[in-house]
């Protein structure tokens, strides 16, 4: 890679060791992908949550701290292992505890801000068309390329931690104009309504593209959906196919630029198929516990959740996750009171996939799982549930009644 | 001996049993890296060992937490020996280079049937080279 004078002396250890070490790591992911220089980053995004550190990366972490080293750029965090308030609800490993607050400690150390969401397109600031960053979170990467026109990669950890104290990343991959043209038409023939639909219809669409380097342009959707909608669409879309950016024809900023007139039509998606990806995470009615996380809970989310709280007595434990930003305003609003009083719980600045799945699952007795989104359900099936994909309303109604509608 | 050239590699030069299968590769989502065993039920690996193999599969699926636990896993020595894919994300890529795991990726026929499992293989980062010895 071509480096210029301040990247040459990170590189020669004059900044310090730390810099030194994200440095050499960013230029070997750079001469993997045929990076050909740097570009510089507005703002960092971190995911870090300490079962995927483990004890080496907590060390690692708190290895940077010694060598005094601080971020460059605003560098913010995606969400924490647990809600402390909240985790003897959840009954967590007290060792995994200990590694989030030891995690918490090394990053204040580095100067990062603990925003803990992975929802800051909504919650703390959405980056605008051209701005590159670097963004863990697959979620927060695709919704950022896609809906904000940002330049972003899918930032690992240890990538968007060095991306933050560097203050740039390896100039490849969505950073290049070339990568973001569509490279596959897809029709849609239905209009999701729920966000278990707009999740859906994101997963089909993933699993039909299928590829980091696929850069799907969707067709025949009309009308304008809303934040929490493409968030659902995008998250799955992205744990399902590993896509990190998609246009939407007539809405998306750049889907004119995509050029999708040359491209055959691949792929027609009508409601068999998005009822065919549900159906195949519908195959128990009995439920243990009912989850909405994965991307944590918007304002309105919640707004929309305590109305349907509203009344009931949960004979299952409800769970509701949120960002730290979002849950003092659920708070003030009451949407917090009124779901608690149901028997849910409202937790923040976690992510359940996140927050030690399967310990959490054998110690509370946990296997059927049901949820409204789509990235969710994919992911816990590797982590012994049998997860269930409903609407919001019917997994509200399965906590009352312990069985799905 | 048959050789195949990588269009992409880093890391370390090994010699390894190869584990193959036309399927993805996530960390979270695929293993009990506990156990070290693939864990996701319809994986076509479930239920075997991954731990010391040179892993042979079709593309890098899910999220971004591989990045870390290739590296959480090496420390436990319940890390694969290396990875070969026919196609990467950035994840699989940074998490190999923290990991100081060998990835080899893009290959111009499909990988996964063309290395048998069981198979003795070699990778040469320097050379790009997956040898079936």
């Amino acid at each position: 890679m071509k480096l210029n004078d301040l990247e040459r002396a990170m590189l020669a250890g004059e900044k310090g060791p730390a810099l030194r070490a994200a440095i050499e790591h960013q230029i070997k992911v750079g001469d993997f992908f045929g990076a050909q220089d740097f570009v510089p980053v507005t703002q960092a995004h971190i995911m870090a949550d300490t079962e995927s550190l483990g004890e080496a990366g907590v060390r690692w972490l708190e290895s940077l701290g010694r060598d005094n080293a601080r971020m460059l750029v605003p560098t913010i965090t995606d969400p924490r292992g647990t809600d402390f308030a909240k985790a003897s609800v959840l009954k967590q490993p007290a060792a995994g505890l200990e590694l989030e607050r030891r995690t918490i400690e090394a990053f204040k150390r580095l100067g990062v801000m603990l925003t803990d969401t992975c929802i800051n397109y909504q919650t703390i600031q959405a980056p605008a068309r051209g701005e590159h960053v670097a963004f863990g979170d697959t979620g927060v990467v695709i919704y950022a390329n896609s809906v904000c026109a940002a330049r972003s990669n899918y930032e690992g950890g240890p990538s968007a931690v060095a991306a933050g104290l560097t203050g740039r990343t390896p100039r490849y991959g969505f950073h290049l104009e070339e990568q973001r043209r569509a490279s596959v038409r897809i029709r849609v023939e239905c209009m999701p309504e729920s966000l278990n639909e707009w999740g859906a219809l994101g997963a089909v669409i993933g699993r039909l593209a299928g590829s980091y380097w696929a850069v799907p342009v969707v067709e025949g959707i009309e009308a304008a959906p809303g934040s929490d909608s493409l968030k659902h669409f995008g998250a799955a879309m992205a744990s399902f196919g590993s896509i990190a950016l998609y246009h939407l024809v007539g809405l998306t900023p750049e889907a004119a630029a995509a050029d999708a007139d040359r491209l055959p039509l691949a792929h027609r998606i009508g409601e068999a198929e998005i009822r065919a990806l549900q159906a195949a995470y519908a195959g128990e009615k009995e439920i243990d516990v009912v989850v909405f996380s994965a991307p944590q809970l918007s304002l309105y989310e919640l707004r929309q959740l305590a109305a349907l709280c509203d009344g009931r007595r949960f004979t299952k434990p409800l769970l509701a996750v949120t960002s730290p930003q979002v849950k003092p305003d659920a708070d003030r609003f009451g949407f917090t009171a009124c779901i608690e009083a149901a028997g849910g719980h409202v937790l923040s600045g976690m992510c359940f996939y996140q927050s030690y799945a399967r310990e959490i699952a054998e110690a509370n007795g946990w296997k059927r799982l049901a949820t409204n989104s789509a990235k969710l359900v994919n992911i816990l099936g590797g982590y012994g549930y049998v997860p269930l994909l409903a609407s919001m309303e019917r997994c509200v109604d399965a906590a009352e009644s312990g069985r799905l509608p | 001996m048959t050789e195949f050239i990588a269009r992409q590699a880093l890391g370390e030069r090994v010699r390894g049993q190869a584990l193959v299968a036309k399927d993805g590769f996530s960390a979270r989502y695929d293993l009990d890296r506990l156990r070290g065993v693939f864990s996701r039920p319809s994986h076509k690996l479930a239920g075997q060992s991954y731990v010391g193999r040179i892993l042979v599969l079709d593309v890098a699926k899910g999220g971004v937490a591989t990045a870390w636990m290739l590296h959480e896993m090496a420390s436990r020595g319940l890390a694969p020996l290396a990875l070969v894919l026919n196609s990467v994300n950035p994840i699989l890529a940074q998490g190999a280079v923290f990991g100081s795991v060998t990835l080899l990726a893009g290959f111009d026929e499909d990988i996964t049937t063309k290395v048998p499992t069981g198979a003795l293989v070699e990778l040469d980062p320097a050379t790009r080279a997956l040898r079936v010895l």
